[in-house]
């Protein structure tokens, strides 16, 4: 096992960071959190580091406890805080020797190991830091955390703000990562990141929702659910569809509406007055749920919860 | 032609700096009320045309009219007519919620008495009242990115720019936030908006795409699926992007 989180709780004077936070992550496997800003990522991610100490639980880090053996956990750690450690005023290759003799090694003695990343930067090996581009840091950064060949890469929100395109390519790199033996346990607020990971957590408000194998596809759940689609566009029937009867939850979901009905004889009932509406482009069929419909209905699920017993923000 | 009035108008819009064409002369335009999405790899140049747009940097060279006003001559009453989110919200941490509001309306020259109407119907209709004397840094993430597009549209401008308005929200309070997206542009304010969620892109009226410095497609979502020969606009974002 590489990691061991056992019942972590953090506070930061009123606020509850972390509540009762408990999963494990195997040898090799890439484990994704998943959950909007303010979720408690961060904390979690920077007690794992040994940067913070939890309140109550523990984090074992490959038979080291992050807090009674921090020396050796970092060791065998490799971290990428959000915002990128560099130092701005040393070059990328400065920046890269600095890491890789704080470690006690040297650039070539791994280099086989970041030369897929490093490539990419090498050209640039002069610049200072300071004056790379966003894509060019996250390069250097992701060099410099796995210089000194780490057991555990441990990336906080590596893609944030980052496009569509470069989230991608970053998401191979890390493919690559993985394949070199090294466990990754990576964060992430875009929903669509997760079918790269092995398994993910969702985490919202400080607790951990549901921990998945997203390549496992969820159906049996007791609701079901939708999708909606039209030519004429699907944002005009986003309120009638919710003032129907049968209507548990409707919510935008690009060119479809996603639609959690009741039940499922509702949900034959909110066909037949579909058919009515005169649209012969309507499409409704049933689909299963990806990570975001499940994170959206786990949330809607705590939120009834709160209001049924009359709790409010 | 009322129906199709053009609220933005950009003809051969470049900028360089030094020998680097950030925009490479860019022509487009933008109709009145409708949802148009300004997307782009990093580095794109996106965020130099918005600047430019809003008023606060001058182009090399081109045309361009926003909300009537020529972009190198009447920037100050581009300013007026225009309102401007980006995902780094410009709400001030350390006042309150109803602070924050009467400060944005009263440098957009609201009166007094409009400012403490207009201020009731925003709590009312976001649902905040309870929380109107509470410092915005004590408020969740969702509630201060409602409030900042709020205070953004408060002074109803002719368009407003949304730059990454939704980075790092969670799923439904990202998805609430379209919806009040498409309740301005029913009281005729277009929007203007960059996202990096390319489910959000398919939201949009119209989408451009930029790449390197120049806009490459410029389309309806469903007309570039087409052209594309996507199934979302994901596919067609890095097909155009990693040619």
């Amino acid at each position: 096992m590489s990691l061991i989180i056992d019942h972590i709780d953090k506070s930061f004077d009123a606020v509850q960071a972390l509540s009762r936070i408990d999963f494990e992550v195997q040898d090799g496997e890439l484990f994704g959190l998943i959950g909007p800003d303010g979720a408690g990522k961060s904390t979690l991610f920077r007690i794992m580091a040994s940067l913070l100490v939890p309140d109550a639980g523990r984090c074992i880090m490959h038979g080291y406890d992050v807090v009674d053996d921090y020396r050796e956990v970092r060791k065998i750690i490799g971290y990428m805080p959000g915002r990128f450690s560099l130092y701005m005023d040393l070059s990328v290759e400065e920046n890269l020797a600095f890491y890789a003799r704080v470690f006690g090694t040297s650039v070539e003695e791994n280099y086989d190991l970041i030369s897929d990343v490093y490539e990419q930067i090498a050209p640039f090996k002069r610049r200072l830091a300071g004056k790379l581009s966003g894509g060019m840091k996250q390069k250097l950064a992701l060099s410099c955390a796995l210089i000194h060949r780490p057991r555990v890469l441990i990336l906080d929100e590596p893609t944030t703000g980052v496009d569509a395109v470069s989230r991608r390519e970053f998401w191979d790199m890390l493919k690559k990562i993985q394949g070199q033996g090294i466990t990754i346990v990576v964060s992430t607020p875009y929903m669509d990141e997760a079918e790269m990971c092995d398994r993910v957590a969702l985490i919202q408000k400080g607790r951990v929702l549901e921990i998945s194998d997203p390549s496992i596809p969820r159906d049996g759940d007791d609701t079901q659910l939708f999708s909606l689609r039209s030519n004429r566009g699907v944002y005009a029937y986003l309120e009638r569809v919710r003032s129907m009867e049968g209507c548990k939850h409707a919510w935008l979901f690009g060119d479809q509406l996603h639609v959690t009905p009741k039940s499922k004889d509702n949900a034959e009932k909110m066909k037949s007055v579909m058919d009515s509406w005169d649209d012969p482009s309507l499409q409704w069929k049933p689909i299963l749920p990806s990570i975001e419909d499940r994170f959206m209905g786990l949330m809607e699920q705590e939120s009834e919860e709160h209001s049924t017993n009359g709790e409010r923000i | 032609m009322v129906d199709h009035e053009h609220i933005i108008e950009v003809k051969e819009m470049v900028k360089k700096f030094g020998s680097f064409r950030a925009n490479d002369r860019l022509t487009f335009y933008v109709e009145k009320g409708e949802i148009f999405g300004f997307l782009g790899a990093n580095g794109a140049g996106k965020t130099t045309a918005i600047r430019i747009l809003c008023g606060l940097s001058y182009p090399t060279s081109g045309e361009i009219m926003v909300a009537g006003h020529d972009v190198y001559r009447e920037r100050e009453k581009i300013k007026r007519k225009i309102g401007y989110m980006s995902q780094k919200f410009s709400l001030y941490e350390d006042l309150t919620v109803s602070e924050n509001i009467r400060l944005y309306a009263g440098i957009y020259g609201l009166g007094r008495n409009q400012i403490a109407s207009r201020e009731e119907q925003l709590l009312e209709r976001l649902a905040l009242s309870h929380i109107r004397n509470r410092l915005i840094r004590e408020i969740p993430l969702g509630w201060k990115q409602k409030l900042a597009f709020s205070v953004a549209i408060f002074h109803q401008p002719a368009i407003v720019f949304l730059d990454e308005p939704t980075g790092g929200v969670d799923p439904i309070t990202r998805r609430q936030f379209w919806e009040m997206i498409h309740d301005a542009t029913e009281e005729g304010i277009t929007v203007f908006v960059t996202t990096h969620y390319m489910d959000e892109a398919e939201y949009c009226d119209r989408v451009s795409i930029m790449v390197d410095g120049r806009i490459d497609a410029l389309d309806t979502p469903a007309a570039l699926k087409q052209q594309f020969e996507s199934k979302n606009m994901n596919e067609v974002f890095l097909k155009l992007a990693r040619r």
